[in-house]
């Protein structure tokens, strides 16, 4: 027979305890606040606490064209360097299309340009030369590209202040940004919507913009249009880059709200170069290409700092301080998906959740009594411990609960019924089959537990599968399935035989209560 | 001492005699769900869709034709006003921006808040992008597919062939049939119903798994009995476990469906469909599936591969 070794019954009551231990603090009003963060209660889904979910898309084909756009740049130089003639080159997203006639100028031409970055390849097609980044390469650009990304997505919804927000990466390219308590998320958006990239460049003062429509324009410089619809000049090169500010705030020059910046001691030192050598040239700041604003050169800079002015709000000048403190995103955002569940709906659904499970929960008990008497109430206790247990582990891993987390939880404590019933039907049949109640406890157990092992088995591997593909409720739905089974096993077998091994000692019954 | 003492009576039903009519029954209702799928299609959520959703809630009852005609100076496709709510308090407002892109989806959210107005409380506003949807019902499918398989390799290992086919006939007939009422009844059909599904795949499969746990020991304690006669006991052996398992299992998600708000009403449609179907095919499709093979030949090959048992 089974032993109720003291040490048994130790390990089982320790395990049993300690779950209650971790439910606990979901039964304490307001445990956030007054228990420590060890012992929390568990985290509620956005769909039950209320708050707004964004998924979005890093426009890696965007920020590929930049690159390679500066790509060009740089091979026009570098051609020029060795004194290589072409006769076109062209840029998209794949990589960069360098014409030239000549085959020798062609093979001359190769090794400068690979050596222009790490993981460019060469290849000649067509009379033309092909600079792309290599299969490895790319791929490292990309998850950089997103790793940085959501770190300036992180600083600037830091920046923006909001209760405990979860920024992850999800799939290729993708970020997830949830924000718990965030009723209308249009602020946001509207912060996440911005690239920031801002850089300096020198107006152009050769040529005029009439002019430069007629074709009068140098190669290096581009025309580009101002925040007001006026258009300049500008030399495509930035004198200085947006990537060498410290610092930004709001401040007031003659009572209209300005933005001042900080440079690093790089950007300082080159600004005040910049700035030195073109007194009387004007200065374009430009944002996600567009001219904000123009000053005149009036003298050297050597301080470091400046202000932008323009038509701006405390409002709007608080936003651009916080793009700018935060870094421009190095690709743009697209938002993909977006769900927003109200306080209200949230806290009602928490009701119905609750509510219906505890129905739920009474007319098992009921029922299990009335099929089982005795035995019944055991099974009810192991169904409670089992409720208790699950609570605590979702607390203890930090797993969040959702609603159709809830429905899991339920739809757990018919699961676990199952194990008690397997076993005790089979307890029935073998004291039929003549066996004695002790036998017939014995191999109620034993016998039952090869089935209760595959039934639980094939549920788990279908939360395993939910859990892989699902997202947000239905991540936890798996969750609460996969540890409902599992804390269902130690209820529903363990601790049963422990309550009816003891039971037999204690009574000596002739006949099962069942 | 228990009153329900006619559920754990000992049964002695001649279940398989009835196979033939079963097969039929199974092959009418999948008939009627594809018809239904096929003609009525799905009422698909916007995880799949993609699209907008709103749920708006106000103090008094909402007319629903008043806001109907608000939104009409709106250019949306497929707008979609569902009362919610005791009272009508609440709206559902469903409806996809002109040409589906994530851009024009997000005009129409704020569009529509701005004609309604501030006197409402924004329960809930979701916007997928068309392509979200596409690979959210992909990865669905994919989801289905791939958990079905992988239970029936498990059962492959742990039985045979023949059994993990059984039960993945089974498994189709409960989704087919399932998915069939979901579509006749027009629920919605969202990620949270592809969980369902998933759910009630479990639950079938649980169910079979006993059945052919009790096959498997009958075939060889009962080493001279008939094949059918042998179906038909290891049925009747636990079949007071099937309806108590089952009746439980009813009560336990019951309040869900009539508690359980709009959010889990498809939800708990799905495990409740699926719990009468899944507990019917275990008998009919994946038992009564068996006899078309010899057991006694299958089991000679393949003796003893219990787990242990717990001492």
């Amino acid at each position: 027979m089974y032993k109720l070794s003291l040490q048994r019954i130790i390990m089982i009551l320790a395990v049993c305890v300690i779950g209650i231990f971790f439910a606990v603090p979901n039964f304490v009003k307001d445990a956030k606040n007054t228990l420590p963060s060890w012992w929390q209660p568990v985290n509620l889904g956005l769909d039950l606490q209320g708050g707004s979910s964004l998924l979005l898309e890093v426009d890696l084909d965007a920020a590929l064209k930049d690159r390679m756009q500066s790509l060009e740049d740089s091979a026009r130089a570098a051609l020029k360097e060795v004194r290589v003639r072409y006769q076109g080159i062209s840029s998209n997203a794949d990589g960069l299309k360098i014409k030239i006639d000549n085959a020798n100028a062609r093979s001359k031409a190769i090794t400068p340009l690979r050596k222009m970055d790490e993981g460019l390849t060469v290849t000649e097609k067509d009379g033309s030369l092909i600079v792309m980044y290599d299969e490895q390469s790319l791929t490292q650009i990309k998850a950089k590209l997103v790793d940085q990304s959501i770190e300036i997505v992180r600083k600037r919804i830091d920046e923006y202040g909001t209760n405990e927000p979860i920024i992850q990466s999800q799939g290729s390219g993708r970020i997830l940004v949830q924000l718990p308590g965030i009723q209308n998320p249009e602020e946001v958006k509207v912060l996440l919507g911005k690239t920031a990239k801002m850089t300096f460049h020198l107006v152009d003062s050769s040529t005029t913009v009439t002019e430069a429509k007629r074709g009068k324009l140098k190669s290096s410089s581009r025309v580009i249009r101002g925040s007001g619809g006026e258009q300049y000049v500008i030399v495509r090169k930035p004198a200085v880059g947006g990537e060498t500010l410290t610092d930004a705030g709001v401040s007031f020059q003659d009572g209209a709200a300005a933005v001042s910046f900080k440079f690093n001691n790089l950007g300082a030192k080159k600004f005040g170069e910049v700035t030195k050598n073109n007194v009387g040239e004007q200065l374009a700041i430009v944002l996600d290409d567009e001219v904000i604003s123009a000053p005149t050169i009036q003298s050297a800079i050597t301080g470091g700092s400046g202000v932008i002015t323009g038509n701006y709000t405390s409002e709007s000048a608080q936003e651009l301080a916080l793009l700018l403190r935060s870094g421009a995103l190095p690709a743009p955002l697209n938002i993909l998906e977006e769900r927003t569940v109200g306080a209200g709906l949230g806290a009602d659904s928490i009701k119905a959740g609750v509510f219906s499970s505890i129905i739920g929960l009474i007319g098992v008990i009921i029922f299990l009594l009335l099929a089982y008497g005795l035995f019944g109430l055991f099974t009810s206790i192991t169904v409670f411990l089992n409720l208790f247990l699950m609570l605590g582990a979702l607390s203890v891993f930090g797993a969040t609960l959702t609603l159709p987390g809830i429905a899991g939880i339920i739809l757990t404590i018919g699961m676990a019924v199952d194990a008690n019933v397997l076993i005790f039907e089979r307890m029935r049949e073998e004291v039929k089959n003549g066996r004695s109640i002790k036998d017939a406890i014995e191999t109620g157990f034993s016998f039952a537990w090869g089935t209760i092992i595959d039934s639980n088995l094939t549920t788990l591997i279908a939360a395993a599968v939910l859990f892989y593909f699902g997202s947000g409720p239905v991540r936890g739905f798996a969750v609460t399935l996969a540890i409902g089974i599992i804390t269902s096993l130690f209820t529903s077998v363990t601790v049963t035989r422990l309550i009816i091994t003891a039971w037999y000692n204690r009574f000596k019954p002739k006949a099962l209560p069942i | 001492m228990t009153m329900l003492k006619w559920i754990t009576k000992d049964t002695n039903i001649d279940f398989m005699k009835a196979r033939k009519f079963t097969y039929v029954l199974s092959a009418v209702l999948i008939i009627l769900s594809c018809l239904s799928i096929y003609f009525k299609s799905f009422n698909f959520g916007i995880d799949f869709s993609g699209g907008v959703l709103m749920e708006i809630k106000s103090e008094q009852p909402i007319n629903v034709e008043e806001i109907r005609s608000k939104l009409s100076v709106l250019k949306l496709d497929e707008l979609n006003l569902q009362s919610l709510g005791v009272n009508g308090d609440e709206l559902m407002i469903r409806a996809q921006a002109e040409n589906a892109n994530e851009e024009a989806q997000r005009k129409a959210v704020v569009d529509i808040k701005e004609i309604l107005g501030n006197s409402y409380e924004y329960r809930r506003v979701e916007n997928v992008g068309p392509q979200v949807g596409d690979e959210l019902k992909t990865a669905g499918i994919v989801a289905s597919v791939l958990a079905m398989l992988a239970i029936a390799i498990y059962i492959w290992v742990r039985f045979e062939w023949q059994f993990a086919l059984g039960a993945l006939i089974g498994l189709f007939h409960d989704i087919l049939i399932t998915v069939g009422l979901l579509s006749y009844f027009r629920f919605d059909f969202s990620l949270t119903t592809v969980a369902a599904i998933l759910t009630l795949v479990g639950y079938s499969i649980n169910d079979t798994v006993v059945n052919y746990d009790r096959i498997r020991e009958n075939l060889k304690k009962y080493r001279k009995m008939p094949q059918l006669e042998l179906l038909n006991k290891s049925i009747n052996d636990i079949f007071s476990r099937t309806i108590l398992t089952g009746l439980t299992t009813l009560i336990a998600v019951t309040p869900l469906y009539f508690w359980g708000g709009d959010a889990l009403a498809s939800f708990s449609f799905t495990i409740l469909v699926g719990l009468i179907i899944g507990t019917y095919s275990s008998i009919y499709i994946c038992t009564a599936f068996l006899n078309l093979f010899d057991l006694r030949a299958v089991e000679r090959k393949d003796e003893d591969n219990y787990f242990g048992t717990i001492s």
